[in-house]
């Protein structure tokens, strides 16, 4: 893996362009990811920080008409996974994702957890118990729910379910985990566990967070990238960027002039 | 009163033409209630002076069914069980087949070819049912002799084929609209898993739909009950109580329709039976709804 000034990198975008359609919603973006590290993606409403991390795991894939140019490479491989010859299932395989709002499957707590697994044809019931608590209690959900893992995922409470979301990206032992504003429908203590959690999770896997929350950013971040109508305008240490922006944009934003 | 009070003062007319307005959207309402108490207390009125002739025991296990020979039986299993053995092939075909096709249309088939077929399946439900029973009878029986050729001319066999056929698109179009509302977002955790299209559809939104893929069911087993052309058609008109269907027999509705035709005498005991008959039928299908109403409680959807 690439050696820089940041450290390790487990992935460098390359001049990514993305498009719907006809709609250009990512322009010639750079960045650089650091392994192990968690790298913050914030911006105004529509600045394409979510179209940007859907790239990570090919999710526009999944729609007709989007279409990407450029490179996101993954390291230590240095594949280019936005390459059509990449299968994407492959891809996501590698690289799991938590989402806006929590979306647990309509089965047991047990059975969200094993999803990623059974997907991959692990059926042995053995590794799967092994895997299943060691994934809960990753997600800091295990002792919450050790003893009713057959009930249905539904009945958690919304941040344990954000938690269950969380378990089940890390059941399969990703090499990154894309985070898509993962507490914006939680309220402020279940937020703030689940950002304690992400916290921890750095020492095992590469993180990318897109988030609304400045203050998130700020707190759970190594790294910030700030966007701005399809565009990285800023990118640096985290520190840097809320304390010391290099552009103007940049500072209005986090000051609170606009977003 | 100032003019300024009077401004929101009750509009009289307003107020009453609102009340008519509701009286009658209540009337609408109260007639399909009403309708149904009447239908219900029909049935049972004269299935009761039915019951005064003829024992409860000997109606569920006598195994002919003859009311209008000389030598009357009263045993309802014959057509029971030639309800049950075509409603059975019906569903046999209609949920496999309706399941696959909403499965396909609503997480696999491009849109516009979706915009092609969902027009087509729901023309099949168009076509009169009388249509289908020749079609059973004429073309299907015919085809099947070919390859069994010991079949007779009416078969509950081909019946239930096309009854199938018939019963898709209830089946399909309805598994496929609770498919479709699965939210996106439930998906995507799916996908974002590494499973493909197919796990997706078969591991997360088939679960995530099922109680409205029950209710289809439900739907299309309730039905198969009471389908009466294709059956009275294709099947022939013998009570027959036999579970294979190589064999004819007769169903339910088709006794009712045989013998409703008829010229019998007003209160006779023969009059009376196609009350019973049909109460047993109401009864079968009023089961079935319960089931899918339990079903749907169980399994509702939480997204």
């Amino acid at each position: 893996m690439p050696q820089t000034a940041m450290g390790t990198l487990k992935a460098e975008v390359k001049d990514l362009n993305f498009y719907y359609g006809n709609y250009q919603a990512l322009k010639s973006i750079n960045l650089p990811v650091a392994d192990k590290q968690i790298t913050a993606l914030i911006g105004p409403s529509g600045c394409g920080k979510s179209t940007f991390l859907r790239c990570f795991n090919r999710m526009h894939d999944l729609y007709a008409g989007n279409r990407y140019e450029g490179e996101i490479g993954l390291h230590p491989d240095g594949v280019n996974i936005l390459n059509p010859k990449i299968d994407p299932i492959e891809v996501r395989m590698r690289i799991g994702m938590v989402f806006q709002k929590p979306n647990p499957f309509p089965k047991s707590i047990y059975e969200n957890v094993a999803y990623g697994l059974r997907v991959r044809g692990v059926n042995k019931r053995r590794i799967l118990d092994e895997k299943v608590e060691q994934a809960l209690r990753g997600a800091a959900l295990w002792n919450e729910v050790k003893d009713r893992l057959n009930n249905l995922a539904f009945n958690l409470s919304g941040g344990q379910q954000q938690r269950l979301c969380i378990a089940r990206a890390l059941a399969t032992d990703p090499e990154i985990i894309l985070f898509d504003e993962p507490t914006s429908a939680l309220d402020p203590i279940a937020t703030a566990s689940i950002e304690e959690l992400i916290a921890e999770l750095k020492e095992q896997v590469t993180i990318l967070i897109v988030t609304h929350n400045m203050q998130q950013a700020a707190r759970v971040s190594s790294y910030t990238a700030f966007m701005h109508l399809g565009e990285v305008v800023e990118f640096g240490e985290t520190g840097g960027i809320f304390t010391n922006p290099s552009k103007k944009q940049t500072e209005d934003y986090i000051t609170g002039r606009y977003g | 009163m100032t003019p300024d009070a009077s401004r929101f003062a009750h509009r009289r007319l307003r107020h009453l033409r609102e009340r008519f307005i509701e009286f009658l959207l209540f009337l609408a309402a109260l007639s399909s209630v009403a309708i149904t108490v009447a239908i219900m207390v029909i049935l049972v009125r004269e299935s009761l002076g039915f019951f005064e002739h003829v024992s409860l025991v000997d109606f569920l296990t006598d195994t002919q069914w003859t009311p209008l020979f000389d030598d009357a039986h009263y045993g309802i299993m014959p057509l029971v069980s030639g309800t049950l053995v075509t409603a059975s092939v019906a569903l046999a075909v209609a949920i496999p087949l309706g399941t696959i096709i909403a499965i396909y249309l609503s997480e696999f088939a491009p849109h516009r070819l979706r915009e092609i077929i969902k027009p087509v399946l729901e023309l099949l439900d168009g076509i009169p049912t009388v249509v289908y029973g020749f079609f059973a009878l004429l073309f299907v029986t015919p085809l099947l002799q070919y390859f069994f050729p010991d079949l007779p001319g009416f078969n509950m066999l081909s019946a239930g084929l096309v009854m199938g056929v018939m019963i898709i698109p209830y089946v399909s179009s309805i598994s496929e609209d609770a498919m479709r509302a699965v939210p996106m977002h439930i998906r995507e955790g799916s996908y974002a898993m590494g499973a493909t299209r197919f796990q997706t559809a078969l591991r997360v939104v088939t679960p995530a739909a099922f109680s409205g893929i029950a209710a289809a069911y439900i739907l299309g087993i309730s039905r198969a009950i009471g389908e009466t052309m294709v059956v009275a058609v294709a099947a022939g008109m013998q009570p027959n109580l036999t579970w294979n269907p190589m064999e004819p027999a007769a169903t339910i509705t088709t006794y009712i329709v045989q013998v409703s035709l008829g010229d019998l005498p007003h209160g006779s005991l023969g009059y009376q039976t196609i009350f019973a008959a049909g109460l047993v039928l109401l009864l079968m299908t009023l089961f079935f709804n319960i089931a899918g109403h339990l079903l749907r409680k169980r399994f509702r959807e939480v997204y």
